[in-house]
């Protein structure tokens, strides 16, 4: 009971799944680099760099389960912290190019020469060294987040206007980056990277690597939700999701509160995006569409809202689905199971994959569970 | 028993309107520390909306209010009214239905409320002690795990009440603790509330006449807004005024 708050987050299911994350990282890696593509175990290297993807996913919607399932923030704008993350890794990769561009210019970018802008726009600058963009790839989510939260918990936006306006926000932050202007490379976005760190992004070898870093991530990020949920902080975050003013009546100040725990979730989902651009090789303006991040949120509310676990299993399996589903016949119908499976979660599964279990499994032990109410109740 | 001598509680020509509705018309009310007060008052006589403006929930048009003495209530807002000592309990029971009755009376218990503190926090034998008593006063004892939603709705409203007493506030306020309760939880909640007035001003506001006599207490009757009478409950049962309107012509 009176346990150490770093030693409190790890039940037995958290074990379980933070040591298959390890095998993960270290197996997938192995079976791909150590065995010859003819032997039945191989893992080729097309399924490391698709599973390294759903891995950013994943630790994008854990980041959306923190602030959505524990404290009731309902984020439709998830995607924009993910894409402003991707791009700070971008930036990082396209400075790294230098002669290699198709124009051959040492510092310039190809859009820039082909734009026939002179000299580097100074938020550009600083981008080449690797410890820069990674602290970019932190602070420009997190701090958007912190100046945006601080704006809108301050005045008690709350419910679905927070979530319309957080949509409003990517929406915005999407036309801006479509610009050639703006200098990120416009709707072609930044591509064609060669190398992170000094090894060349398509090598097996690298791929291997940042995927074994991204299954590590959300092994991190993973851990890190458990301590803040099992922690007083935690047990306050979910007295204000499902009575807000009254814990405001109890003195706690519920916007700094949500403050706190969204700017932590936007630095989560902008390492995911950091993770996820050198796997797919491209970052464009399309990330920030509203959709993408509605999505997200999709995945969370199929695995499981208020688990932190179904997150990331609704993100794996939901993206699972959708690569099968979109590279074969079927591949026009994929948005309308998409929406019928929002629908079919809401009405059928409400509780989400983990949710369901977890309720059936406390149920069959006669033990009443801490759920996330099926209905909010707000107090008035 | 606290000496009856200063003012807690000080409220004069509070008005507040709704859209050209007059919710309070200059109102006007003191409590003495140490002081259980019942406000009664038919449906719309402003009670709720008094205690949302004690409590920072609302502000006022007009008006002064005054928390022990120096404490300008119309400037503050909830979390720093609760700071100031000053509990609600709200008329529908309002716990953390998700969170067991052990971890509502915990994150109500006196404490740093600031995030970086809860953040790192521990659960220490002193914290579960005080749990212990709480549960014992509010008679929740072998309800200690149990999930507050699973709750019966007296239960709840003791649970409510437990949890302002964790605040250890200088000032209670009691929305309709007995509404919907049983005879038996009635009679429990009265001697509750008596058990808590011994170190803790206490304001009641209430409809049922019964609960009021038994608690024993001085009396204001709210009417469209404004106090109509003050005194023993059999004084203000005696009034015109209060007959008129309770009764109508």
């Amino acid at each position: 009971m009176i346990a150490s708050p770093l030693i409190r987050a790890l039940d037995r299911v958290s074990v379980i799944f933070l040591g298959l994350l390890v095998i993960v990282a270290l197996g997938v890696p192995v079976l791909n680099l150590l065995l010859p593509p003819s032997s039945a175990w191989h893992v080729p290297t097309y399924l490391v760099s698709l599973f390294g993807k759903y891995v950013c996913y994943a630790l994008l919607a854990l980041s959306i389960d923190l602030i959505w399932g524990y404290c009731g923030i309902l984020s439709l704008g998830h995607g924009a912290f993910f894409a402003l993350g991707g791009y700070a890794m971008g930036m990082y990769m396209m400075r790294q190019i230098g002669t290699r561009g198709v124009y051959g210019h040492p510092v310039l970018p190809d859009f820039m020469v082909f734009l026939n802008w002179k000299e580097l726009p100074f938020y550009w600058y600083g981008f080449q060294h690797f410890g820069f963009a990674m602290l970019m790839v932190v602070l420009v989510p997190g701090v958007l987040a912190f100046v945006f939260g601080w704006f809108a918990f301050r005045s008690r936006v709350t419910g679905v206007y927070f979530s319309i306006i957080t949509q409003a926000l990517t929406f915005a932050l999407m036309l801006g980056f479509f610009r050639n202007n703006f200098g990120f490379g416009g709707n072609n976005g930044l591509t064609d990277f060669k190398d992170i760190l000094g090894f060349n992004v398509q090598a097996q070898g690298t791929r291997a690597a940042l995927f074994a870093i991204s299954v590590a991530a959300l092994a991190a990020g993973f851990y890190l939700c458990r301590a803040i949920v099992t922690s007083k902080f935690g047990k306050v975050l979910i007295a204000i999701r499902d009575a807000e003013s009254r814990t405001r009546f109890l003195g706690y100040r519920v916007e700094a509160y949500k403050l706190l725990v969204f700017t932590l979730s936007a630095a989560m989902a902008g390492i995911a995006g950091a993770l996820y651009v050198p796997q797919v090789g491209i970052i464009n303006p399309s990330e920030f569409t509203p959709g993408n991040s509605i999505e997200a949120v999709i995945w969370v509310a199929v695995g499981g809202r208020g688990t932190l676990l179904g997150a990331v299993i609704g993100a794996i399996l939901v993206n699972f689905a959708k690569t099968t589903f979109t590279t074969g016949a079927l591949a026009p119908y994929w948005l309308f199971l998409l929406g019928g499976l929002f629908i079919g979660v809401t009405l059928l599964l409400p509780r989400g994959i983990v949710g369901t279990i977890r309720h059936w499994w406390h149920g069959r032990r006669g033990r009443t569970t801490g759920d996330v109410p099926l209905m909010a109740t707000p107090a008035e | 028993m606290v000496p009856h001598t200063a003012t807690l509680l000080y409220l004069d020509g509070i008005t507040v309107s709704f859209d050209g509705f007059w919710a309070l018309n200059n109102l006007s009310l003191t409590v003495e520390a140490g002081e259980m007060r019942a406000v009664i008052g038919p449906n719309g006589a402003g009670k709720t909306t008094m205690m949302d403006i004690i409590t920072g929930k609302t502000r006022p048009d007009g008006g002064e209010a005054f928390f022990d003495g120096t404490h300008d209530l119309t400037g503050l807002d909830e979390t720093q009214i609760a700071e100031l000592g000053i509990g609600r309990k709200f008329q529908k029971p309002t716990v953390f239905e998700s969170h067991s009755v052990e971890d509502n009376l915990l994150l109500a218990l006196k404490s740093d409320r600031r995030a970086r503190k809860t953040l790192l926090w521990r659960e220490t034998p002193e914290v579960s002690g005080r749990i212990d008593r709480l549960l014992e006063t509010i008679r929740l004892t072998p309800f200690r795990d149990r999930i507050a939603g699973g709750l019966s709705h007296g239960q709840k409203q003791w649970l409510e009440i437990g949890m302002l007493l964790a605040q250890e506030p200088k000032l209670l306020l009691v929305d309709e603790p007995v509404a919907g309760m049983t005879d038996a939880e009635t009679r429990q909640t009265v001697e509750l509330l008596k058990e808590i007035n011994r170190d803790r001003t206490v304001v009641v506001v209430e409809h049922d006449m019964a609960f009021v006599r038994e608690l024993g207490v001085r009396v204001t009757v709210l009417h469209e807004g404004a106090v109509i009478a003050e005194g023993s409950i059999d004084q203000v049962s005696a009034n015109e005024r209060v007959i008129e309107v309770y009764l109508g012509r």
